[in-house]
Order: structure tokens, then C-alpha cells, then sequence
């Protein structure tokens, strides 16, 4: 088996580590025998996105954002926002959660249009949200496919690990749910207790880290979301042993939650 | 300087020189920033009194990596030159760490005992440490990420630095990094004097972009450059092929650089009237390109070219950064290189797995698009390696970094890694995908139970290399000083 991800513009939006999501995705990928194709999408690419089966979409930095910014409006936008719609599977972070978002407003006022693929929309502020977060999702209820294979045993809630780092506050619309409950951080905007918002297969949030490296319960997820869209429903995920990962995750859950 | 304001000063350096006894009595440490921290409370000024007090004027240091070691190198050229130098050897380089080391360098009444001040640089602390101490010679070696979570965005550090740098007069001299886009561009348009340095052997050009690359896209028009030779991470000969912006002309240039393993490497440097080739004991390109900055800071200073090569040849490098252990009178060797940050990690990794694959090669003469430059010979699977990662503040608090750093080099040429400090078990994470397989990593959060078990793995013979952070260095040197392997980092 084959899935195909498209990494948008990975040379600019790269920053805090978010390029482990890929090592995590394709190792385990290839721990079971599926091939995953990476598509670069940088400046003056052109995708076929409906080839794809899953986008991962990193923070950067400022001036980074600025320099894709044209070019994902204009070339790619579009295509993406239709392949969300049908239930490609997409993780971004950070200032990639934000561009998928209906808008940012700077903290001096300036409105930067993001793409509205999430109902959801950020506002600069001065003060960086920086930290370890632990977030509680029910993955279960995330997306739109059906639930694991008897042979895979998901837990209904686990605990995401990661670690922030954002000045832009980022608030839910009603057309986006929530990836899950802040246990610690700030979480998108500091003040609700939201952390990360889906819509169909797509999740956005704030959790560099990386996340998926130290929650291979999400990364595998997604990995299963992808192959039963692509493969059909009766495609299961070949266990494997997360031991490693798991106890990453459990010491850094217990030691902030203590 | 007014009576009041003098008598002040004079107060702050007693202040500051008692609670450096008091810490160290106490064994709070080794009294590096405190006394500084307090001095400061009492003369706000002091740091600047004390700096315009030296004949010879001030040098600082900035970067993100190498800065520890460099400046060490130009303290040992400076002072074989005949110069008494006050010199933050013991790495703190925060303004209150330059504070306490100019405190402890003056005598009672205020007044320094050296002739100049050398001083290595936090990024951050770097606009007040200049405005403080009106530098009469500034280097910046490199701009990395590096605790992102603390000093933010390598453009946020660029644009402080080059605030900073604008400030000083056409007296004062600016050497910078040539390969380095974002440090190199630091020297347009400045008042001060600007010179380069830059490596110009191609053989060390690795031939592949880094994914992690911070400063790949043209400083002024946002293209990516062009990289006729790319050595490391951004590091490299670039040309922007929309605005034409390209690296400098270096002043002094490593013409040749052979890599002799752990050993250390042949260096043949040029600069404007000479040449000097010298034998440098430290391993790895990264230590080379310290060499080459320390030099042309050197020369800049007016130090004979004949002293610098004595002094670098006969170098070794400050505790942690690239040090030889013995594990006891009859214990086996062990090797501690300071990781921090990804391009430093990365930089590690390679000269670890490099200098265990290549034998020992006569010095080949380079030539122009060969980019092998050692005979490879069979692979070793040997490597035993101990990594030691904190998420102190002194560390940075966020570990993503880990995952923007190369470890995969390492797949299928370690016989055995331990891990150990407060991420453990993220490093053990992120060398399982790497591609060491799982039943090789050995997870012991604790510095002492892990140096055990590394040591107890260990076959006759064999090295352990050693690679901590910053304050898992200083924990893993503490338990070494305690065994009395290696001296307490106060007394080094």
C-alpha cells in the first residue's frame, strides 16, 4: 500500500522541531509495509491534490509565513480546501493551523486573510503563550470515518504531550470541534481551555514537540484515516510495539500534571 | 566620573566580590553571575566603569555555536602576545556574567588588572553587553536556532544584532562570518570597519541541502540562494540569483582543511600579506572554522601571525565543549562533546560517525568539485555513545529541537546508547526514529546510575563519546569531579 502526503512548504514553515510529524509519519508507515510518498509543495509547485492523502502544514517564522504566503493563496489554496472537504487527512500547526483559518489580525491591527478552511480565526497578542501543554482528546469521536478495527485498541482518551510557543490567540467558530480539553498551557488562545480544532479529517492546533513522535495514538490515527479512505473501511493497522513513545509521553503527562 | 557616582561604583565591586566568596564557600557554585547580578543592583553602570577603565579596550564574541571555544582560543593568542586579559572563561556570558568577571579582574579600589577585555556573549545579551562596553572589536561567528523558546526567531536575533552593531564608530571593527547569509549581511552599511573570514575548501561541501537550513532564502529579496558550495546546515558560498547578493570576499580564508578524525585537523589559512598552516587538536570542521575566526580576530588585534599558530597548536578546548576523560587511573577513555542546539548536534554526530569511518589519510590536495575528501573504508558498528538530555532553562525548556537535529547518522554504527537526563526518554524517542532499533537504547534518567551502565557496556578498548546539554554537562562533570576523574569547572 501507498499513501501520498503533501508537505506544505517545509524549507520555510519548518520551525520547533514540526518536521519529526513526517519522520513519525513515514517510520511508522514503513514499520508495516505502506510506502509514504512526500510531495514537497514549496514556492511555484503545482499538486494534484486530489493524489493526496494526507498535508502537513508547519509553524515558521515570521518572515517565512510572508514568503509563502502569495503563493499558497494563490496556487494551492484552493485545491486544498476542496481535498479537506472530501476527507484528506491534514495536520497543521501552529502558524500552518492559522493560515487555514478564516483570518489573522495582527496586533497592530493589520487583517491577514487565511483560507477558511477552519471556522476558526486568531488575533496577535504581545504576549507569547510558551510551555509544555497536555491536552485531553477523545480521539475516537475525531473525523469522519468509522471506528478502529477490532485488532487495533484504541484508547477513548489519551493525553496529547507537546509544546507551545504562539503569540496568536486562536478562537472556534461552531463549524470546527475541539481537539480537546487543556490539562496544562494555554492552549489556543489562553482563555477558553480549547486545545486544536478538527473539521472532518483536518486538525489544527498549537502542539509542536513533535506531537505525533510522542503520541503515536494520533499519528497512528491518522495513518488508519488515510488508508480507509483511500483502501476501504476494512483496513486495519498492523500493531506496533509503542513502547518507547508511550513512556515519553506518561513521564511528561505525570511530571506537569503532578 | 562624579565622587558620589565613583564611590558607587567602588561599593558595587566590593558587593560583588564578597557574594562571589560567599557563594563559593557556601559551594553554591562556581560564583559566576551572582556577584554580578547583586554588583549590578548597586551601580547600574558598573560593568561600563570597569570596561572603560582598560587600556586595550573590550572584545566581544556572538553566536550560536562555537563562541565558548573561540573565545578561548583568542584568550590563549592574546595572552601569548603578551596581553593580561579578563576573559569569561567559565562561559557566563549573560550581562551579569560579564559583570562578575570584570569584578573579579579589579582590585579593590576599582581598577581593572588586565590590559583588555574578552568577553564571550549571550545572543540575546549581546545589544547591552555593546552598548555597556563599546567594544573595540565585535566578531559574530554563526546564527543557528537555538532555544527558540528563549531567545525567539533566528530574524528576531539578526535584527537586534545588526540594531547593535550600527551604533558603533568607523574606530571600532566588525568581523563576521562570511558563509553565513545572515552574518555576513550583518556588515552592510555599518560605520564600523567590517572584515570576513570564510572556509574555502570545497571538498568539505556536503553536496545536500539541510531541511532545517534557517537563513537559505536571500536576506534581502526573500529568493533562495544559490549554493555553489554548501557546507553545513545555511553555511556556504550563496549567490542570490534574483538580486545578485552573495557571500563576501573573505579577508582571512582556510584554503585547506584536512580532518584527521578525533584527533584534530591540518589547517593552511591565507589572509592579506601571508599564510600559515597549523596542526589544530581538536576534531571536526566546526572546531577548524573556530580556529579560522579566532585567527582573524588574532590579526585584527595586531597579534604575530607566529603566535597565533603556536597558540592554537598546543590548544585544548574549554571543559564539555570537546574533552578527553579518563574514567580513572586504569578506566577507559571517554569523549564529552556539548550538544545544544540542532546544527550543533547534527555537526556532532558527524564528526563522531566521520572520524570513527575515515582512517587517517594523507593530507590529499584539494581540488575544485572533488567532494571526496577521506577514503571511506568498511563501516564501524561500534560507536557506545551516552546522550544526556535536560529541559533546564539554561538548556532551553523545549525539546523539539531534537527532531530538527540529524541523529539518523548513527543507525547501524551504535553498539549501544544510553540515554539519560530529564528527556530521556525523548531522545530515546527520537533515536528509535532515527533508526537505531529499539533494543540498543538503554533509557536511565539519572547522571550517575547512566554513566555506569555506559561504562559497564563498554568493551575493552573502546571510547565512550559522550553528549549532554548544557546543564547535563554540568551534572555529568559534577558526578566525574566527585569520582576525581576530572577537576571542578571553577578550578579549569
Amino acid at each position: 500500500m501507498q499513501l501520498t502526503l503533501a508537505h506544505l512548504y517545509g524549507s520555510h514553515m519548518n520551525i520547533y522541531g514540526d518536521r519529526g510529524n513526517i519522520i513519525s509519519l513515514r517510520q511508522r508507515c514503513a514499520w508495516r509495509g505502506i510506502e509514504l510518498r512526500v510531495l514537497p509543495v514549496d514556492v511555484g509547485s503545482t499538486i494534484d491534490w486530489a493524489e493526496c492523502d494526507m498535508a502537513f502544514f508547519g509553524g515558521g517564522q515570521d518572515s517565512g509565513q510572508s514568503l509563502i504566503a502569495d503563493d499558497f493563496f494563490q496556487r494551492q489554496s484552493e485545491g486544498l480546501a476542496r481535498a479537506v472537504e472530501h476527507g484528506m487527512v491534514m495536520l497543521a500547526i501552529c502558524g500552518g493551523y492559522q493560515m487555514l483559518g478564516h483570518y489573522f489580525l495582527t496586533h497592530t491591527g493589520e487583517k491577514l486573510p487565511g483560507v477558511g478552511v477552519l471556522d476558526v480565526h486568531t488575533v496577535g497578542g504581545k504576549q507569547r503563550l510558551i510551555g509544555n501543554i497536555v491536552i485531553e482528546s477523545k480521539l475516537t469521536q475525531l473525523g469522519s470515518t468509522e471506528l478502529p478495527t477490532a485488532n487495533y485498541q484504541l484508547p477513548t482518551d489519551i493525553r496529547l504531550v507537546g509544546f507551545e510557543n504562539h503569540s496568536g490567540r486562536t478562537y472556534h467558530g461552531p463549524g470546527v470541534r475541539s481537539l480537546g480539553r487543556v490539562l496544562v498551557g494555554h492552549g489556543d488562545n489562553g482563555e477558553d481551555g480549547v486545545g486544536g480544532a478538527v473539521y472532518r479529517n483536518t486538525i489544527g492546533c498549537y502542539l509542536h514537540g513533535s506531537l505525533l513522535p510522542k503520541n503515536p495514538q494520533l499519528a497512528d490515527h491518522l495513518i488508519r484515516t488515510a488508508l480507509q479512505r483511500r483502501y476501504g473501511s476494512s483496513v486495519s493497522l498492523a500493531p506496533l510495539d509503542n513502547t518507547l513513545e508511550l513512556q515519553a509521553q506518561r513521564v511528561m503527562v505525570e511530571r506537569l500534571l503532578a | 566620573m562624579g565622587l558620589a557616582s565613583q564611590a558607587r561604583s567602588l561599593l558595587a565591586v566590593s558587593a560583588g566580590k564578597a557574594t562571589s566568596a560567599i557563594s563559593r564557600t557556601l559551594r553554591l557554585g562556581g560564583g559566576t553571575n551572582a556577584p554580578g547580578t547583586f554588583a549590578r543592583q548597586v551601580d547600574p553602570h558598573v560593568l561600563e566603569r570597569l570596561t572603560a577603565a582598560l587600556p586595550g579596550g573590550v572584545v566581544l564574541l556572538s553566536g550560536t555555536n562555537g563562541k565558548t571555544t573561540t573565545t578561548r582560543m583568542l584568550a590563549e593568542v592574546l595572552r601569548a602576545s603578551g596581553q593580561r586579559v579578563l576573559h569569561n572563561r567559565a562561559g557566563a556570558n549573560l550581562i551579569t556574567g560579564l559583570t562578575a568577571t570584570a569584578i573579579a579582574n579589579a582590585d579593590g579600589l576599582g581598577r581593572p588588572r588586565a590590559d583588555m577585555g574578552l568577553f564571550e556573549t549571550d545572543e540575546a545579551a549581546f545589544p547591552q553587553a555593546l552598548a555597556e562596553t563599546h567594544p573595540r572589536l565585535v566578531l559574530i561567528h554563526n546564527l543557528f536556532r537555538d532555544q527558540l523558546d528563549r531567545y525567539g526567531e533566528v530574524d528576531t536575533v539578526a535584527k537586534a544584532w545588526k540594531k547593535a552593531l550600527a551604533s558603533l564608530p568607523a574606530t571600532s571593527t566588525v568581523i563576521l562570518n562570511a558563509d553565513d547569509p545572515a552574518v555576513a549581511d550583518l556588515g552592510a552599511d555599518l560605520t564600523a570597519q567590517v572584515r570576513y573570514y570564510g572556509l574555502d575548501d570545497p571538498r568539505h561541501a556536503s553536496g545536500s541541502a539541510a531541511h532545517i537550513a534557517d537563513s537559505q532564502f536571500c536576506r534581502r529579496c526573500g529568493a533562495p540562494y544559490n549554493y555553489a558550495l554548501l557546507f553545513y546546515a545555511h553555511i556556504g558560498h550563496y549567490t542570490c540569483p534574483r538580486c545578485g547578493h552573495c557571500r563576501p570576499e573573505p579577508d582571512v580564508r582556510l584554503a585547506r582543511l584536512d580532518l584527521h578524525g578525533t584527533e584534530g585537523s591540518q589547517l593552511y589559512m591565507t589572509y592579506p600579506g601571508g599564510a600559515m598552516e597549523l596542526h589544530l587538536p581538536l576534531p571536526g570542521l566546526y572546531n577548524a572554522v573556530n580556529a579560522l575566526a579566532a585567527t582573524a580576530a588574532g590579526l585584527a588585534l595586531g597579534v604575530e601571525p607566529i603566535r597565533i599558530r603556536g597558540t592554537l597548536e598546543n590548544f585544548s578546548a574549554a571543559f564539555g565543549r570537546i574533552e578527553r576523560v579518563q574514567a580513572g587511573p586504569d578506566g577507559p577513555p571517554m569523549l564529552i562533546a556539548l550538544i545544544k542546539n540542532p546544527v550543533g548536534a547534527s555537526e556532532t554526530v558527524r564528526m563522531l560517525t566521520q572520524a570513527n569511518r575515515e582512517p587517517r589519510t594523507q593530507n590529499p590536495e584539494p581540488s575544485v568539485g572533488n567532494t571526496q575528501y577521506a577514503v571511506r573504508s568498511a563501516q564501524h558498528t561500534n560507536l557506545h555513545v551516552l546522550i544526556a538530555i535536560n529541559d533546564k532553562f539554561a538548556d532551553g525548556t523545549d525539546v523539539s529541537w531534537l527532531w530538527d537535529a540529524d541523529f539518523e547518522g548513527l543507525a547501524g554504527r551504535v553498539a549501544g546508547i544510553t540515554v539519560s537526563g530529564t528527556r530521556a526518554e525523548d531522545m530515546a524517542v527520537r533515536l528509535k526514529y532515527a533508526g537505531v532499533p529499539s533494543e540498543h537504547i538503554r533509557v536511565v534518567p539519572e547522571s550517575a546510575p547512566a554513566l555506569d551502565q555506559a561504562l559497564a557496556g563498554l568493551p575493552g578498548g573502546e571510547t565512550l563519546y559522550i553528549l549532554p546539554t548544557y546543564t547535563a554537562m554540568l551534572e555529568l562533570r559534577a558526578e566525574l569531579a566527585g569520582r576525581g576523574w576530572v577537576r571542578h569547572f571553577w578550578e579549569d
